[in-house]
């Protein structure tokens, strides 16, 4: 019998080796279940409609929610967007229509670092640059920092949409008489407008989750927070505070605002990305 | 004019004689400009931020780095009663537990990654991707919540057996109470390992054809040809996903604050209870009473930002022959 090639050793080695890969990936796979099946059961057996309507009830008293929470995370979103997002997408536009050379370099590597700056570090940051100013803390705090960590984000995706445009689009722009800045605001942009928009609720559903910055900025706030300018309650710190806390009580509301956190963030993710697929299919024929 | 694609951005605003009786609204569409400088103020609007963030760190925490000097960094003492400030119980604690949990999900990162690039059907292979990739947009909070109510109290029935049989080792000795380094790292391992999966599955599917099938027809497994001609080809993009990676491990703050324990001390132990800069800066920020303590929780902040910035700086520089790629979160 003729030995065969390539040697059993080597045959044991491939299968052994590709196997151990596979069972990588289900370890991983299985991580992911047991963290989404757990929070869904403990999150789910949390809820109640009190959740939604009443804001926190006293140590010892069983009932209230955390609806405080809820107001003071939209809030914050929204105040975020409205400041993150159209920086984002000015300089998205810049770096894809007008930049080059070195300035384009430097914006496109400052953008990425920003991005990898500690959520905590950014808490630092906009404490001594919007809370120590004001004397107190604030939901316009805590907007500034959420929307500073949007800008990259925003940035990079609107900057990486714009272009995927067609060179041909433009150039069809310009021949018909339009300037550059119509090409655009006209053509440019609506070509790109669902990827766009998809990276912006990708990164506003990144920001949802941010806790560490929201500490030093918001603060926190045990009653529904009026206005703008005072400390107000958000998902993410209510979650961390109460789930270091040793009220029972508690616990099941931190995992019940865990399971409404995580619900919103992964839907507007799933959309997204869903979109975001389609999108690719459509352009690429 | 229509040529404008081919104006230089510097061209000076007169040279396109715009209109002074058109409105503002009618110069803003038309003016190439304009659009170009408030675009131009929306990027560089980063570097802005980016040079205020480096000042108010350095300016806030002046006292701090006058009072102790580079002594900081390497002082075990924190004392915020009496004003004594070292840093070294939390620039160990995160060291620690960022090159753990890098050793766990290097691996297991990796060959993940090489799974869906080189073993699983396409299709499968991105779906797969799609649900790891959630992984890393489940928020850090919600990874201490899980850490503190099903990973510690799984670690309690785990732990004591294996201390029977690797007590003896000193980094596995002592009482364990659940909170530790260990149980910091593993949570950051399940949180960085998407980071690996993703970028490496990336860079593996880019590798070109030709490698795999040079080594092929030399008659290689198909273990051969991933680990000998594949694998060796995408290195760089692969070590920059690890230093991406550790960048993110050095800095996560929420789920690590939940589980390690908070206790500022250096021990050899991983199952003893430890502190991080991010979690000493979680914890006392808003309590800190007193300028110098602020001050120095502020210099921790700076040195963690320097050190994230490092890392970072070197897993773009990496990637930055990697086209095309998409970093997740």
């Amino acid at each position: 019998m003729s030995a065969s090639y390539p040697p059993l050793s080597r045959k044991i080695t491939n299968v052994v080796m590709l196997t151990l890969t596979g069972l990588c990936t289900l370890l991983v796979l299985s991580v992911l279940l047991t963290i989404l099946g757990y929070l869904l059961w403990k999150g789910a057996s949390s809820l109640n409609f009190d959740f939604f309507t009443k804001i926190p009830a006293p140590v010892g008293q069983s009932g209230g929610g955390v609806v405080n929470a809820i107001i003071g995370t939209l809030k914050l979103l929204t105040l975020a967007t409205v400041i993150g997002v159209p920086i984002g997408l000015l300089g998205g536009i810049y770096l894809s229509e007008f930049a080059s050379g070195w300035s384009a370099f430097t914006i496109r590597y400052t953008t990425d670092l920003l991005n990898g700056v500690p959520s905590v570090v950014m808490g630092i940051f906009v404490y001594t640059l919007v809370v120590v100013p004001m004397h107190h803390f604030s939901t316009l705090a805590g907007g500034v920092a959420l929307g500073i960590m949007m800008i990259p984000i925003a940035l990079r995706s609107t900057e990486d949409f714009l272009r995927a445009v067609p060179r041909s689009l433009r150039e069809g722009g310009l021949a018909l008489g339009a300037s550059k800045s119509e090409t655009i605001v006209t053509i440019v942009i609506p070509a790109a407008i669902y990827g766009i928009l998809t990276g912006i609720m990708l990164d506003i559903a990144r920001v949802a989750g941010e806790t560490a910055p929201l500490l030093f900025t918001a603060f926190g706030n045990l009653f529904n927070s009026p206005g703008w300018l005072q400390p107000s309650a958000s998902l993410p710190v209510i979650i961390y505070t109460y789930a270091i806390s040793p009220y029972e009580e508690w616990h099941k509301q931190a995992w019940a605002a865990g399971f409404v956190l995580l619900s919103g963030l992964l839907v507007l993710n799933i959309i997204s990305r869903v979109i975001l697929a389609r999108g690719k299919k459509i352009s690429h024929g | 004019m229509a040529n404008a694609v081919l104006a230089t951005p510097e061209a000076p605003f007169e040279s396109r004689g715009l209109d002074k009786k058109q409105t503002l609204w009618e110069r803003l569409r038309k003016g190439d400009e304009v659009a170009h400088l408030i675009t131009l103020a929306g990027g560089w609007s980063i570097l802005v931020i980016t040079v205020l963030l480096v000042q108010h760190l350095w300016v806030f925490s002046r006292l701090s780095r006058h009072a102790f000097g580079w002594h900081f960094l390497v002082d075990s003492t924190w004392d915020p009663v009496n004003g004594h400030f070292g840093a070294w119980p939390f620039v160990y604690g995160t060291v620690v537990t960022s090159l753990l949990a890098l050793a766990i999900s290097i691996p297991i990162g990796i060959g993940s990654a090489i799974f869906l690039a080189e073993l699983a059907p396409r299709k499968l292979s991105n779906g797969l991707t799609f649900l790891i990739e959630l992984l890393a947009a489940v928020p850090s909070v919600i990874y201490g919540l899980i850490g503190i109510f099903l990973l510690i109290p799984f670690l309690f029935d785990v732990v004591p057996y294996f201390q029977r049989f690797f007590g003896w080792i000193p980094i596995f000795n002592g009482t364990f109470y659940g909170v530790s380094y260990f149980s910091a790292s593993i949570v950051l391992s399940i949180m960085v390992v998407p980071f690996i999966i993703s970028i490496s599955r990336e860079v593996l599917i880019a590798v070109p054809v030709s490698q795999r099938e040079a080594m092929m027809a030399l008659g290689a497994t198909k273990w051969d040809v991933t680990w000998r001609a594949v694998v060796p080809y995408a290195r760089q993009g692969i070590m920059g996903s690890i230093f991406l990676s550790l960048a993110r491990a050095l800095g996560e703050t929420m789920a690590v604050t939940m589980v390690i324990g908070n206790v500022a001390q250096v021990s050899t132990s991983l199952m003893a209870p430890g502190y991080t800069i991010a979690a000493v800066i979680a914890n006392e920020f808003t309590e800190a009473t007193g300028d110098l303590y602020l001050h120095a929780l502020i210099e921790l902040g700076l040195v963690l930002f320097v050190v994230t910035m490092i890392f970072n700086a070197l897993a773009r520089l990496l990637m930055l022959t990697m086209k095309g790629h998409e970093v997740v979160g």
